[in-house]
């Protein structure tokens, strides 16, 4: 079974919540029934959640903006892949706008997988800690590679390096 | 060690300064503290091997604690999360202590200095820094003359005598030069060994 065959087998069980075209991708609001489907069918049996990573798509460049050819977002990729069937892989999306509800400041939300795949636990972590996506439901959303104390989420394109952290200079 | 009295005393009996005795024992007994933190730790675990044998120059009992270590060879990146920890252990050493920055990153953030965004730009924003050791990572050889040259500090240390020191040492001593071949001796041989170079270079007449 190819990603196309897992991909028609999703819009025909998830009308109107999976996109027409591959990648595939998923409304937010369905994230947590695709995966257990895809985890728990029969015909499917992803139960091996490869990785969880968070895109930042914005153009920084005020002159690039125009060619750049995607409205700034935030992504959050979830690469599986399958013990049962080995070598079937497949890769999920999830599209979500760079602040929630369009105010500065106010992480976007995300169901959190981590009942589904026990290794999405860290993978949210990271997620949150450098791109700046709350995981709701996550049983231990601590930031887990910066300090606990630190502002700002890195790889966000627009991150600001502190001047200093704890009197030591920073830039 | 200021020459021995050479033949007015008998054979064993040493005159030296309290200060110079106690610098000897000093730098002779250098005990670093186990801190690697990245790549450069890996050299330094082979300067504490047999090959390059740190402890020939009685700095090769690492301690597991700062409060039994006198050098701090800061050997790896240290990221702001860590230079807390840096410093808390560095206050937590005896008197007197010291520390060799080792490596780019600690020297002053090697590669992570325009885009890390969590690397210190250099481990002397956090610690004081005695000597610096460039390199990614240094060689061994270099670790260990960064040793000698905080060995060369400690000689020019006065724990006793109150007058200051009449050359205050802070010029490597013991650097070898680099010994270039005979036909770079002098500038002209040089421009005239270049010139040959070039002759010879070019591609040869069909």
């Amino acid at each position: 079974m190819t990603s196309a065959d897992v991909h028609a087998l999703l819009l025909q069980q998830f009308p109107g919540t999976v996109s027409a075209g591959e990648p595939t991708t998923v409304e937010v609001v369905a994230l947590v029934e695709v995966c257990r489907f895809l985890r728990d069918d029969p015909r499917l049996r992803f139960d091996l959640l490869n990785n969880i990573s968070g895109v930042d798509y914005l153009e920084t460049d005020a002159k690039k903006v125009a060619k750049a050819g995607f409205e700034p977002h935030l992504e959050v990729v979830y690469h599986l892949s399958s013990v049962a069937f080995p070598g079937r892989r497949f890769t999920l999306k999830v599209i979500l706008p760079r602040w929630k509800d369009g105010v500065t400041g106010e992480l976007p939300e995300v169901p959190t997988v981590s009942h589904l795949w026990r290794t999405a636990d860290w993978h949210e972590r990271e997620v949150y800690d450098l791109v700046g996506i709350r995981f709701t439901g996550h049983p231990d959303p601590r930031r887990i590679l910066m300090a606990d104390d630190w502002v700002g989420h890195p790889l966000r394109k627009d991150f600001e390096y502190p001047l200093e952290y704890h009197d030591i200079r920073c830039r | 060690m200021p020459p021995l009295l050479g033949n007015r005393f008998e054979d064993g009996f040493v005159v030296t300064s309290l200060d110079s005795a106690i610098n000897w024992a000093r730098e002779s007994s250098l005990w670093p503290m186990t801190f690697g933190l990245a790549c450069c730790a890996i050299e330094m675990m082979a300067v504490g091997g047999p090959r390059y044998d740190i402890d020939r120059f009685g700095a090769g009992a690492f301690r597991a604690t700062p409060r039994q270590a006198d050098l701090m060879v800061v050997a790896g990146t240290v990221n702001l999360k860590m230079a807390e920890r840096v410093r808390r252990l560095y206050n937590q050493m005896p008197d007197p202590k010291f520390v060799i920055a080792m490596g780019a990153c600690t020297c002053g953030g090697g590669p992570y200095y325009k885009y890390g965004y969590n690397v210190v730009k250099g481990v002397d924003l956090v610690v004081p820094v005695d000597v610096y050791v460039p390199g990614c990572p240094p060689r061994p050889e270099a670790l260990l003359e960064g040793l000698m040259r905080v060995q060369d500090k400690i000689r020019t240390m006065k724990t006793i005598a109150k007058e200051p020191t009449a050359d205050p040492l802070l010029v490597p001593t013991r650097t070898g030069r680099v010994q270039l071949p005979d036909e770079y001796g002098t500038p002209e041989k040089t421009l005239e060994a270049q010139k040959a170079q070039k002759e010879q270079a070019k591609p040869a007449k069909a």
